[in-house]
């Protein structure tokens, strides 16, 4: 069971149809089950029976999570894949010490991969579509996999299944679809 | 919070409209009326009938013109998001975009400029969940324009009730178009809404048409009881 993680500024928000729902429907599509928590209400029991989790994407102005690092904290010792969306990214590389810059990107972006990853697999690189204000500074733990011209677009963790990528799965209609929720390794990987 | 919300008077932009009244307050609708036909952002027959449709809906509108120049167009659409937060005290801004990264990415670099939120509830919706939500949430949307094969002239003016959007499934799938229209195939205009108080009669309209190419025209149309 995947744990999908809202990172919305309100639990039940305008934000959800665009954030969360689109990534819950491709969960149903590919037929993995799934329990969705906001990041203010994610709980123990959540966690302990959760294979893996899902930090979603939010808005431009939408920065209120990142006011609540305590809120994220289970991330370090969660040791299950983890696949932290554009936010979801940021909050993933802030659990592990990862600050940012400030890295404007509104629009189509060509992201190449940096380093080879199952994830990413059969791809050089590929158009995304990228929507944020900074960039995350890739934590000593991590790696990054990949980057547009201007920043890091995806990481990963040495020795964990733990990822961020910048772009969200409504790139999967511009060719980043292997770094999505729905990817085969990420499903293998999830259980 | 506090929103102005982009308004075609199409399908697309009326739904989102009612998606954020559902969690935030709508304070106006907001409307770029473009002179060029060919523009990608703005255009869409029936405009001028925005205002009626705001009168039915009891909301105000804020109305900008553009000459449709491609990049110019958004100089347009920044005066008209800052008339908006000017006069009604927006903090955010609502688009009806589904699948178009062209407007989405014009409609969020213009709002990060002026330090709005940008809502898009329609982006990568279910298009069959939706046009079923449209139907069953009481919506009334007629087709006013035709842009490909194999819509003809008979397709305008008609209402996108159960049986069209049998006919449309057929089509989407037939000729790999979206069944929403998203990819141009189509534009509506909204009669009625769950949040009008009253509905639109189209009193007098003509049809332009030529070889899958066409729009309804409405030449009178009044408020009526529902």
């Amino acid at each position: 069971m995947i744990l999908l993680i809202d990172l919305c500024y309100r639990d039940g928000s305008l934000s959800r149809d665009e954030f969360v729902a689109p990534v819950e429907r491709l969960l149903c599509r590919i037929g993995v089950a799934f329990v969705t928590r906001h990041y203010t209400a994610v709980g123990a029991p959540d966690l302990e029976s959760a294979d893996a989790a899902i930090l979603c994407g939010t808005a431009l102005m939408d920065t209120g999570y990142t006011e609540h690092p305590e809120l994220f904290r289970w991330l370090l010792t969660f040791e299950r894949p983890v696949l932290g969306i554009s936010s979801g990214m940021r909050a993933l590389a802030a659990a592990f010490g990862g600050g940012v810059e400030p890295c404007r990107e509104i629009g189509m972006a060509d992201v190449k991969m940096l380093a080879p990853d199952p994830l990413f697999a059969g791809q050089e690189g590929f158009p995304a579509y990228t929507v944020h204000d900074y960039a995350v500074q890739v934590p000593g733990e991590f790696v990054a996999l990949a980057a547009s011209d201007r920043c890091v677009q995806a990481i990963r963790h040495r020795s964990l299944p733990l990822y961020g990528s910048s772009s969200t799965p409504r790139s999967g209609t511009s060719g980043s679809s292997s770094g999505s929720p729905g990817s085969p390794v990420f499903r293998a990987r999830s259980g | 919070m506090k929103l102005g919300v982009l308004f075609s008077g199409g399908k697309d932009s009326l739904f989102a409209c009612w998606k954020a009244m559902q969690k935030e307050e709508v304070a106006c609708l907001i409307t770029v009326v473009s002179q060029n036909p060919e523009s990608y952002m703005f255009h869409t027959p029936n405009i001028r009938l925005a205002a009626l449709q705001a009168e039915a809906a009891g909301l105000p509108l804020v109305e900008v013109e553009t000459a449709g120049e491609k990049e110019e167009e958004l100089l347009d659409l920044k005066r008209a998001l800052l008339a908006a937060r000017d006069r009604y005290g927006i903090e955010g801004v609502v688009t009806g975009a589904i699948l178009s990264v062209y407007q989405a990415t014009r409609v969020q670099r213009v709002c990060r400029e002026l330090g709005l939120w940008c809502f898009n509830p329609l982006w990568l919706a279910d298009q069959e969940a939706y046009m079923e939500e449209l139907i069953d949430s009481g919506f009334r949307v007629v087709i006013a324009g035709v842009f490909s094969s194999p819509f003809d002239e008979s397709w305008l003016g008609r209402e996108i009730d159960r049986r069209t959007l049998g006919e449309l499934r057929v089509i989407a799938k037939k000729y790999q178009v979206t069944l929403t229209g998203e990819g141009g195939e189509l534009e509506t205009f909204v009669v009625d809404a769950p949040f009008f108080a009253q509905r639109i009669a189209i009193e007098e309209a003509s049809k332009v048409y030529r070889n899958y190419n066409g729009v309804l025209r409405i030449e009178r149309a009044g408020l009526v009881a529902k």
